[in-house]
């Protein structure tokens, strides 16, 4: 019996064909990661170049006379007493005397509003700070009303027709001679993480929503890790494959892929219609969320799980522990790194979903910073959303710079999802 | 026929070395599922001594050598019938805890598997686990005296801190047999311990058995035969789900009785 088939003979064409195809093939590659990283850079430029300007405040530099008769007429000095004092007047006699012209009601009402509505409180603050100030003439910094502040910022520009401009001739005079004066100053924007909404830009913080949003992720960690974890561990070490356990795993694969919004219905249907949880709480908000992450965190723990090698099993059984104590002794340890980037995972999932919260009503407007997990809440996504939706110019800042901070707790969050991994990496 | 005759002739061999042998297996049956992987095995296994199991890979003497320390019961589908006795009492239906069993009855596997933990921990874990230490000290203790008995003592005895997972093969084997000699069981399985190893340290280990089974009954599985001569008094040759032979290793080698082992140890297939 003989093998006639020729030897191997190089084939040009074939050679070069293939060679160009491999080519092809990284250069398709490279564009595609090219792409998206332009598409990203695209992405953050924008957000942060028109964001930014969020962290910076324009505050207008008031002389006011801080009359003691005024403030605390009975001389007590006492710190409620003089938190309990209007200033709202002396702000307004204050800002008369910087430009004593200003004369008729409408004129006059224009020029308070050069300062922000809450203005006041800032002499207030100085004043408690500082009570020494009560009886002289200080210079204090007061807020400016977003669209002075926008004016600085320059999102409102000199020279389109008075009638279309936010700020009107008159009050760029003002404004100009306070400039002349130096008394347009920029301050770091303290308020803006500090503060809770508002409908006043100038005065909206971000705070409210970060609060919510850890009260929501606290509820969703606590439900959603324990509850994900051991039922992977039950299904991948201890259940047995039958239809049964086939079933659980078709409809958790399944509730991976079911749109966040029919998770919020079902919040809306059974947490508060049915068990009458508070509306708006980040309790229930959590709740949904744990729902809506738990499929997550079952994949990624029964992928860990499994990718622990059976020889590590083996030996620990061999060596008569039981089957719990070869789990939780030697496989669980194992797959820790990849149970908590799972979870990690879930968890940003979960800081950035919007759509089951607005069904539970957390897309309220909600001027207080939430105290406790069933205070009436909202939390970042939302919050981006609400201020997205608000016409005045200054939360066009605010959207993108609440978008900033939601981003920053993601980076932070995968970075913690990769320190955690590095250090509970064990080789075997 | 033959097969009866060698029974006969090891029986009574074992009855004047001891009295009665540690492990009796009888009429077992193995299946994993509906497809049968032992068939009908009779063995019995003499305390202190080494007892290998040959065969052509698939022969289930691995399957066999799993029923012992009864580690089948994970394998889902795997039913065991028959009866298998240690020391007298049955393994399988006296309601023995399996994972006390495995206590008693040791366990090395084919590639190294020490845990990703320190060298110490690796052989702490197991008297830590049963309790049969009190003290640090006596920790200690068990942990050198192990190492000291599976040769490794010396070669690990500054970094026992250090990751087991770190060792060479041949080193983690033994620190294996160290772990598996650490929670002092009276059996020790071995399968194939020496296939993923280098012919230097396949020696050691060889050496190694040959000085455990003063204190220790040994079942060891491996595919080649000249290791079998050499470590073991009894082999065991198992063909197709079946035991085909049994007896002292050099009367097996020499003459064999039946065609298919000598088919398998002259090369002819296997």
């Amino acid at each position: 019996m003989t093998d006639n088939t020729p030897h191997l003979k190089v084939n040009p064409a074939l050679l070069k064909r293939r060679n160009a195809a491999e080519k092809r093939f990284r250069f398709y590659g490279l564009a595609a990661v090219m792409t998206a990283v332009l598409v990203l850079c695209l992405l953050l430029t924008s957000i942060i170049s028109k964001g930014y300007t969020a962290f910076q405040q324009t505050y207008i530099l008031v002389d006011i006379r801080l009359d003691a008769e005024t403030i605390d007429p009975k001389g007590t000095k006492r710190v409620e007493d003089l938190a309990a004092a209007s200033y709202r007047g002396l702000l307004r006699s204050a800002l008369r005397e910087q430009f004593p012209g200003v004369e008729g009601r409408k004129a006059k009402r224009a020029l308070y509003g050069i300062v922000a509505s809450g203005a006041e409180f800032d002499v207030r603050d100085a004043v408690l700070n500082n009570p020494k100030l009560v009886g002289t003439t200080a210079t204090i910094a007061v807020k400016s009303s977003d669209d002075v502040d926008s004016f600085y910022k320059g999102y409102i520009p000199r020279d389109v027709p008075e009638s279309n401009r936010k700020v009107k001739d008159r009050e760029l005079v003002w404004l100009d001679t306070l400039s002349a004066d130096d008394r347009i100053v920029k301050q770091f924007n303290v308020d803006f993480f500090t503060h809770g909404d508002s409908r006043e830009p100038e005065e909206a913080g971000i705070l409210g929503a970060v609060i919510g949003s850890l009260y929501t992720l606290a509820i969703t960690l606590a439900l959603c890790f324990p509850i994900g974890v051991l039922t992977a561990i039950y299904l991948e070490e201890f259940a047995p494959t039958n239809k049964w356990t086939d079933l659980i795993e078709v409809n958790i694969n399944n509730l991976a892929a079911v749109p966040s919004i029919v998770f919020g219905l079902l919040g809306l249907a059974i947490f508060l219609n049915f068990m009458g949880l508070p509306r708006s709480a980040p309790i229930v908000g959590g709740m949904v969320l744990a729902l809506m992450t738990l499929p997550t965190i079952i994949i990624a723990s029964r992928a860990a799980l499994k990718a622990v090698p059976p020889s590590i099993r083996e030996a620990a059984l061999g060596i008569g522990a039981s089957r719990m104590q070869t789990v939780f002794h030697h496989v669980l340890p194992l797959a820790m790194p990849g149970i908590l980037t799972g979870t990690i995972l879930g968890m940003a999932q979960a800081l950035g979903e919007t759509a089951p919260l607005l069904m539970i009503g957390m897309v309220a407007f909600i001027a207080d910073i939430p105290g406790s997990m069933s205070d009436a809440a909202t939390v970042l996504p939302v919050q981006i959303y609400l201020w997205a939706d608000s016409p005045e110019r200054g939360f066009v800042e605010k959207t993108s710079a609440a978008i900033m901070i939601l981003l920053a707790f993601l980076v932070v969050m995968n970075a913690i999802a990769v320190i955690l991994r590095k250090r509970f990496e064990r080789r075997w | 026929m033959s097969y009866a005759m060698d029974m006969q002739n090891y029986t009574t061999q074992s009855e004047t070395a001891t009295s009665e042998p540690k492990i009796m297996a009888r009429d077992v049956n193995v299946f994993y599922g509906p497809s049968q992987a032992l068939k009908s095995i009779q063995l019995d296994i003499g305390a202190n001594e080494v007892t290998s199991l040959i065969g052509p890979s698939g022969c289930g003497k691995s399957t066999f050598l799993r029923c012992l320390n009864r580690m089948n019961d994970v394998i889902e589908n795997c039913t065991v019938e028959g009866r298998i006795s240690l020391d007298g009492v049955d393994l399988y239906n006296s309601g023995l805890d399996p994972v006390l069993l495995r206590a008693r009855v040791g366990m090395v596997f084919q590639k190294p598997n020490p845990f990703p933990k320190s060298i110490f921990d690796n052989i702490a874990y197991g008297p830590r686990l049963h309790g049969t230490v009190s003290n640090k000290d006596e920790l200690d203790e068990r942990v050198e005296k192990s190492l000291r008995r599976a040769g490794l003592w010396d070669e690990v005895k500054d970094r026992l801190d250090k990751p087991g997972t770190g060792l060479s093969g041949g080193q983690q084997q033994r620190l294996c047999i160290a772990r598996a000699i650490a929670i002092n069981p009276e059996v020790i399985l071995m399968d194939e311990p020496c296939s993923a190893l280098d012919p230097i340290a396949t020696a050691k280990i060889e050496e190694l058995i040959d000085e455990l089974r003063e204190r220790f009954t040994i079942v060891i599985v491996t595919h080649s035969m000249q290791q079998a001569a050499r470590v073991s008094q009894k082999t065991a040759f198992f063909h197709l789900g079946e035991l085909v032979e049994v007896g002292e290793t050099d009367r097996l080698f020499t003459s064999p009785q039946d065609d298919r082992t000598q088919g398998y140890i002259t090369g002819r297939f296997g």
